[in-house]
């Protein structure tokens, strides 16, 4: 198209008559710096103490998980026969105890918040860059376009989410990169309806036909008017997308499909908690304490940014 | 007198719609524009008048493109806008451009007021030099009244009235000739209408643009427009030059319309105060009169009006009237 | 004893920026069978004055200050006394018709609702009221339209109900809130003429609250101009129209486009953007706009106040045109801004 030596458009301003003096002492003052609809949610958000104390507990729950592991005394497969199945004890160093087979409770739990966690971040990247794409375009283009695109996620939504995981599992066996692909490839189908119906509300704004009629093909009109005003929704949703997938995981692994030994997760340890509850119950608690914590933290958080992105409080 | 730049010809916009319930399933049809027909030179402001339900936005939207007529031609220098495809019309929005009627709603809220009015020059200059555009974004600020310093600042910090001029700055930013105006400003206070109607005019006048001003307000089209058109349920009643629409207009309906604009005078005011001219309401656009569509209303009505439809008629002096009693009545203000 | 006696209402809000200051000390009477009109812009303050004395503010509003309304106090009533005055004695019409109406109830409902509930009729007697009313407001066919829902009229007629729900208990006082913004021009000019031909017949108080100054000429008696939270200027309708004092009801009349002006007259427009309530300018909060301002402004103005009641919040004197000096004004400076100026005479 046009290089910018070629670029030819008469500049009107020359014509115009000057401002007047008011204008010419503030023409020289800096930008004013803008302060956008993010920022005003952000701090609607910092007032809001149940989320922000649900941020931080999440902060420092991944610093835990992430280098806990590293400072413990115990790796998480090491078998203490020495001290088996006992409960939780400062002297011998095993703060949460052990289990039947003597490996560190506390170990254990924070390597298996690991994969729980990974676990719900990957997946729901993984939905969310699959999802919004997909609605967006089903939601944009509309007609007959939207129709094929819905009544495909209508089908995959139909099949039975189980038998679609255990189908995964004895053809490509029990691998944790399988855990991603079920999870995501279901959670996507959610994000995609959401995204579609925002983007149908979207489609029909003012700002959305003034880039139309400003000449904006539809992939710009996607990508800067649709796509930035629903990431508040989506936002909301990841977060409460999170633990539904760390739950399903657990889900899973409770039922023995999930994460293999010697790896774990919350899930998994929760399973094996539950068969010697009776016997040594801080097998169970611990890693059920930090399950639940972190579900009610990103549904904290969850409700929180909700409120803060709701528009209604724009004047 | 010079070519016109733009003629519409017998321009028409259907909606359909399906009532009745599961069995007895109807379509219905509504002419939102019902065969229009103007002219327009470059320079020239044209005011499109008329209330609720009379097809001025639909009809704004259908030369634009935005939404595709059942019939008609718009023909834009010579070139049928109706006949391009798809592409070939984007190319087209350089050079015809829309200011919307709510200005804070026509303003994407996630994007600075520098981003908007840069937006149509991304997207046909591509390669153009960042600064470059930065320059001509501050200088079409400058332009509309606006503080090049407010660049980085989001629409939701800006006044209704800003934010207008921020729309107005977009939609010249690419020297465009033709700017349709819908309603720009109903949503405004009265004091920001009277800046944004003369920003407008004094634009309009520098840049040598021609001006399609849609509006509901007689008054605010009166100080803008060079002529006047008015619609009543999707068709043209008068086209007229603006001395003659104001002081002795051609329709019926024209003449009740200026009846109904209440006068900020009280003396006047309490003079004119009489039975409505119009009587009733619009009838429902499903279910159109027959014959001239205002005859329901019209006082002047005689048989004839109630089967033929009156053609849009050249009188005189250059204006045109859809009325059958046009010469027989005088409807002088 | 006026109807309605207000008394330096003070309203604000809570906001994310700061506190709000929407009304700051207004005073004004409306007395029996007359119309009074308060005319300002967005910001002005005056949707949020009637607000509160109907006790209808959100929540992060508050009111201060006295609403005597046949000689008791609105703002000290409990929501309970409230309830019973509102729609019975006071009644109130909203600018958007559509969203004031319950669109999944029918007409008859919502307004046989209101009169069953306040004076306690039978369900005929109500409906057979609903209808009569109907009727004064010119609804066609009332009998049929009656049981329809808020839809299946148009925006004027869903308006002319919301008048007639107003009516329908007989109040003594109407306050209408922008009653014909939303409306056509034509639609318009047959809502102001009903509430006209209304009001004479049952010798009802109107406050008609507008930024339309051309339906305030058609049908009021007295006019409150209002700008950032204060009254400017108050008269009778020929004062504020042939006399008008304050340089902001000067300036919006001279803004009006009106239709029997010459057509060559350009607007003139007032300068600036409508106030920030959070950031006004000191003394005279119109002074930045204002084309007469004087170094003298940067002093809260005083409230001139004639015999005949008109009033002006101005530095220029309501009856020579000078520009009063400080020194003549008996309201207290600011704290040492500005060296007092001699006014010229």
């Amino acid at each position: 198209m046009n290089t910018p030596a070629d670029v030819h458009i008469d500049d009107p301003g020359a014509a115009m008559p000057q401002p007047e003096d008011p204008f010419a002492a503030a023409m020289a003052e800096q930008d004013i710096p803008g302060r956008s609809l993010w920022v005003d949610a952000w701090h609607r958000l910092l007032k809001n103490r149940a989320a922000v104390i649900s941020g931080i507990i999440m902060f420092v729950m991944l610093l835990l998980v992430i280098v806990g592991p590293m400072l413990s005394p115990w790796e998480g497969d090491f078998t203490d026969w020495d001290n088996t199945a006992s409960p939780p004890n400062f002297e011998t160093g095993h703060w949460f105890g052990t289990d039947a087979v003597g490996r560190d409770i506390l170990v254990r739990t924070l390597e298996g918040g690991r994969i729980s966690l990974l676990v719900g971040l990957v997946a729901t990247l993984v939905s969310l860059a699959i999802g919004v794409t997909y609605g967006a375009i089903a939601g944009y283009y509309g007609g007959f376009t939207d129709r094929i695109m819905m009544r495909i996620v209508d089908i995959i939504y139909a099949l039975p989410f189980m038998f679609f995981v255990i189908l995964l599992m004895v053809v490509f066996g029990r691998h944790i990169v399988l855990i991603f692909v079920a999870i995501g490839a279901v959670n996507w189908l959610d994000m995609a309806r959401i995204v579609r119906g925002q983007t149908l509300g979207l489609k029909n704004t003012e700002f959305v036909e003034a880039a139309r009629a400003c000449g904006v093909d539809h992939k710009d009109i996607i990508r800067r008017h649709i796509i930035p005003n629903l990431l508040g929704v989506v936002m909301v949703y990841v977060t409460l997308t999170i633990p539904q997938v760390i739950l399903v995981e657990s889900f899973l692994s409770f039922l023995g499909l999930g994460v293999q030994e010697p790896m774990s997760s919350w899930g998994a340890l929760v399973n094996d908690g539950a068969q010697d509850m009776e016997s040594s119950p801080w097998t169970l608690v611990f890693p059920a304490m930090f399950l639940t914590v972190t579900l009610y933290c990103f549904n904290y958080i969850g409700d929180g940014m909700r409120d803060a992105l709701d528009p209604k409080d724009r004047a | 007198m010079s070519q016109p730049v733009l003629r519409v010809q017998d321009l028409a916009v259907n909606f359909r719609s399906h009532t009745g319930g599961l069995f007895r399933r109807q379509e219905r049809v509504l002419r939102a524009v019902n065969g229009i027909s103007f002219e327009l030179h470059p320079g020239e402001t044209l005011g499109i008048v008329g209330e609720s339900g009379s097809g001025k936005s639909t009809l704004a939207r259908a030369i634009l493109g935005l939404i595709s007529p059942n019939r008609g031609r718009v023909m834009w220098k010579g070139e049928n806008l109706t006949e391009l495809d798809e592409e070939e019309l984007r190319q087209k929005r350089k050079e015809i451009q829309i200011v919307f009627q709510d200005p804070v709603a026509s303003l994407n809220p996630r994007m600075t007021a520098g981003d908007i009015i840069s937006e149509p020059l991304w997207t046909f200059y591509p390669n153009m030099a960042r600064l470059q555009v930065e320059e001509r974004t501050r200088g079409m600020m400058k332009v509309v009244g606006l503080l090049p310093n407010q660049i980085n600042r989001y629409p939701h910090e800006f006044s209704g009235g800003q934010c207008q001029r921020i729309g107005i700055a977009r939609a010249l930013v690419l020297n465009p000739q033709l700017v349709i105006c819908d309603e720009p400003v109903s949503a405004l206070d009265v004091s920001i209408q009277a800046q944004i109607i003369t920003l407008l005019k004094d634009l309009q006048k520098k840049l040598g643009l021609a001006l399609l001003f849609v509006a509901h307000d007689l008054s605010v089209v009166k100080h803008i427009s060079d002529r006047v058109m008015v619609m009543y349920m999707g068709c043209a009643m008068e086209v007229s030059q603006r001395d003659v629409l104001y002081r002795r207009p051609l329709h019926p309906y024209t003449s009740a319309l200026m009846k109904s604009v209440p006068i900020p005078d009280p003396k006047l005011a309490a003079a004119a105060r009489q039975d409505s001219w119009l009587t009733g309401d619009m009838p429902s656009p499903y279910n159109p009169p027959k014959g001239c569509i205002f005859h329901t209303r019209c006082p002047y009505k005689v048989k004839r009006c109630e089967a033929d439809v009156p053609a849009l008629r050249r009188m005189e002096q250059g204006d045109w009237v859809a009325c059958h009693r046009a010469e027989d009545l005088d409807l002088s203000i | 004893m006026a109807l309605l006696e207000v008394r330096d209402l003070r309203v604000q809000f809570e906001t994310p920026d700061g506190v709000v200051q929407a009304v700051n000390g207004i005073d004004f009477d409306v007395h029996a069978g007359e119309t009074l009109a308060v005319v300002g812009e967005s910001g002005a303050g005056k949707s949020q004055l009637v607000m509160a004395i109907m006790g209808l503010l959100a929540e992060n509003g508050s009111a201060t200050g006295k609403a005597e309304f046949e000689g008791r106090d609105l703002m000290q009533m409990s929501a309970k006394e409230l309830n019973r005055i509102r729609g019975r004695q006071i009644a109130m019409i909203f600018q958007d018709p559509m969203t004031s109406l319950n669109p999944f109830l029918t007409i008859e409902k919502q307004m046989t609702e209101v009169v069953m509930h306040h004076q306690g009729l039978r369900k005929d007697e109500a409906r057979a009221h609903a209808v009569e009313m109907l009727r004064a407001v010119r609804i066609p066919d009332p009998e049929e339209r009656v049981k329809q829902y808020p839809h299946e009229y148009s925006g004027g007629m869903r308006q002319r109900v919301m008048i007639a729900m107003g009516l329908l208990c007989e109040p003594d006082l109407l306050i209408a809130d922008e009653p014909s913004t939303a409306l056509d021009v034509t639609v318009q000019a047959q809502i102001t003429q009903l509430v006209g031909e209304l009001r004479d017949k049952s010798n009802m108080s109107v406050i008609l609250i507008t930024h339309d100054l051309a339906v305030v000429a058609e049908i009021c008696d007295r006019i409150i101009v209002m700008y950032a939270g204060e009254m400017v200027e108050t008269g009778t309708v020929e004062d504020i129209f042939y006399r008008p004092r304050h340089p902001y009801t000067q300036g919006l009349l001279a803004s009006v486009p009106r239709l029997d002006r010459l057509s060559d007259d350009d607007l003139h427009a007032i300068p600036g953007n409508p106030p920030n309530l959070l950031d006004l300018p000191t003394g005279c909060r119109f002074r930045d706009r204002c084309e007469k301002a004087a170094e003298v402004c940067r002093q809260v103005p005083p409230l001139q106040v004639l015999d005949d009641g008109c009033m002006s919040r101005c530095f220029i004197d309501m009856k020579s045109g000078e520009i009063l000096s400080v020194a003549d004004v008996p309201s207290p400076d600011d704290a040492g801004d500005d060296p007092v100026m001699e006014g010229r005479e």
